[in-house]
């Protein structure tokens, strides 16, 4: 790896789309018009607004587009607000890529996958569901469950209509918290709406979102005799370097950064409950 | 084994000094020994160890990483190091010594920390032996002979006579630099104070003292002791023990903004602070237990767990001697015994 770690490198922000009240997703390329770098799905970047702050951002497109990189980012904090504040054109820096990444090319392969995410969740996940698309025979099927607050608060909702929705052998299913005008899919939340779907114990689990998602949904997967060894999550913590080494996102003996953010929960199992 | 007479010190610090800097243990105004950037007239501490540790010169408390200019849209990013000078560190006793290599696990582990290791480059360790261990050294727990310290070379005061060996090529180096000031030496007094040391240490209260009982299996057995709570108790949470350590080695990473450009440097931090692990959407680790915790479980299970059995500490007793409610590693190991070997 690059031995100025620390030392970022210049993006420039080209486009920015309105996916939520509070979520951006913003593009990104170096200032040659290429990637800034190539990365695994389920990897992520630093990116920083010099004299603001830097922090860690899960990358959201696929490694498969060739162009350019995408960040859907929560409004949350002083740097985010920034980011969302700011116009296309704007230079940002940008070091990465950090961490493990999904088994794609591994444990994934010849899989079938099922998605669980929760609101902002759809983002890390959003890199692979777009990676086992595009490399369609590697994988088996592909089912997608995913919720938030309102139809407003769903990310990427455009694409999941347009692309994932349309896509053959690619089973969606969508709801919300509270009914809302507008809508006449479903109404719950994602772990009871898990159960409800009954999904086949054969499939390999990928899920993010709010602890309290993750806490119940996996719960509820163990009810329907799924093991801990099927399912994949990526963990948020603190981070300052992302390479193991400023002591921030250590938990156990594992640093999230550079172990992690994706573990398995048999793994997490082994590790002390600080995240 | 070479050796110079005493009163040839001065002579020998200004010919380390040459070509660079040298540093030793000095006493300031208020009586305490720091390592200070060597002058004619100065003189070498009688204290055991110095209050700081020598972390400092390879991994200093705030250094610059990177510098930014913005304009409108557009940023500059300019790398502000400029070639690091070489320089000698004259009396680091054999704890601190062995916390170099500790740190090296961490910074000099793939990807190499360029900013930490161009000082290691620079920089040149002579250790000097004890005579006198104090009751709160515990080096020789973790296998350090504070008789016979590590380093690029070592030394031993006698009552006459610096004698000194070079352990590396770079000792080898700096003793050929001084080689007009030193004769070759019969190394019989050097062994009969390394025998008088032993007896000493043998008899410190804490010579029996031994982490051994954190090897192997016993993460979740030592995280869920009940007794975590009584430990923390009282502890403040004023980062001391992090800051005097050796080995401690978590850092920041923030941005200032001088007025003309933005300072984008690094700064020793504590996993004791309450907002070491803030973030957005809240804190894994909102109570002093669970921070004073993860400082204790780093130390004695984490990173063993990661580096080959090592510890990550070293026995230097700067946290036994400087902690505000008299809480310290030793207290710690020796009530959690008990628990991990259940």
């Amino acid at each position: 790896m690059n031995e100025e770690t620390l030392i970022p490198k210049l993006g420039v922000v080209t486009d920015i789309r309105i996916d939520t009240p509070d979520v951006k997703t913003f593009r990104v390329v170096g200032l040659d018009g290429k990637k800034v770098f190539e990365h695994i799905p389920g990897q992520c970047a630093m990116l920083s607004i010099p004299g603001v702050g830097e922090a860690m951002f899960s990358i959201t497109s696929s490694p498969t587009n060739r162009e350019f990189m995408e960040f859907s980012i929560k409004k949350c904090g002083c740097l985010t607000d920034w980011l969302h504040a700011m116009d296309v054109g704007q230079q940002i820096t940008i070091r990465g890529p950090y961490g493990n990444g999904f088994p794609v090319e591994t444990d994934l392969k010849g899989k079938d996958l099922l998605f669980i995410a929760g609101g902002i969740g759809l983002a890390p996940l959003r890199s692979v569901i777009n990676y086992v698309r595009d490399n369609r025979a590697n994988y088996g099927s592909i089912q997608i469950i995913y919720g938030s607050r309102s139809k407003e608060d769903l990310v990427d909702y455009q694409e999941i209509l347009q692309e994932w929705m349309t896509d053959e052998g690619v089973e969606v299913n969508l709801t919300i918290d509270r009914e809302q005008e507008g809508w006449d899919g479903h109404v719950g939340f994602v772990p009871n709406f898990v159960k409800e779907l009954n999904p086949d114990l054969k499939k390999t689990v990928l899920m993010c979102g709010p602890p309290i998602m993750i806490k119940f949904t996996l719960a509820g997967l163990k009810e329907l005799g799924f093991s801990e060894t099927q399912v994949y999550t990526t963990m948020e913590l603190r981070m300052k370097c992302g390479v193991g080494k400023c002591g921030r996102c250590n938990i156990g003996s594992k640093y999230v950064c550079k172990d992690g953010p994706v573990f398995r929960f048999d793994q997490l199992d082994e590790l002390p409950n600080e995240y | 084994m070479k050796k110079l007479p005493l009163s040839q010190m001065p002579a020998l610090y200004a010919a380390m000094a040459q070509g660079g800097a040298l540093y030793l243990p000095v006493d300031n105004a208020a009586g305490d020994a720091q390592f200070t950037r060597w002058q004619e007239g100065m003189e070498l501490s009688r204290a055991l160890n110095t209050v700081r540790s020598a972390k400092d010169f390879f991994f200093p408390q705030t250094e610059n990483l990177v510098s930014f200019r913005m304009q409108g849209k557009t940023i500059e990013i300019i790398d502000p190091r400029t070639e690091g000078e070489d320089f000698v560190l004259f009396g680091v006793r054999a704890c601190d010594a062995r916390s170099f290599t500790i740190l090296d696990k961490v910074f000099l582990a793939d990807p190499v920390d360029s900013y930490y290791k161009s000082r290691r480059e620079h920089g040149t360790v002579v250790t000097l032996a004890c005579t006198r261990p104090e009751e709160t050294c515990f080096c020789q727990s973790f296998g350090i002979d504070p008789a016979d310290p590590e380093g690029d070379a070592a030394c031993w005061l006698t009552e006459d006579a610096l004698y000194i060996t070079a352990r590396t090529a770079k000792g080898e180096a700096l003793l050929a630099r001084l080689d007009g000031l030193l004769e070759d030496a019969d190394p019989a007094p050097v062994e009969a104070q390394k025998a008088q040391t032993a007896a000493i240490l043998a008899k410190l209260p804490l010579a029996q003292f031994t982490t051994r009982s954190f090897g192997g299996d016993v993460l979740m057995k030592a995280f869920d002791s009940p007794k975590w709570a009584s430990l923390s108790e009282a502890c403040l949470g004023c980062g001391t023990c992090t800051f005097v350590c050796p080995t401690c080695q978590c850092y920041d990473i923030r941005d200032f903004d001088t007025g003309h450009g933005i300072q984008r440097y690094r700064c020793w931090d504590s996993c004791m602070y309450s907002d070491f692990t803030k973030m957005a959407h809240g804190n894994p680790r909102t109570s002093q237990l669970e921070r004073f915790r993860q400082r204790f479980m780093h130390k004695l299970v984490y990173f063993p767990a990661n580096n080959d059995g090592e510890y990550g500490c070293v026995g230097c007793g700067r946290c036994l001697a400087k902690c505000p409610i008299s809480m310290n590693i030793v207290k710690v190991a020796k009530a959690l015994e008990g628990d991990v070997h259940e």
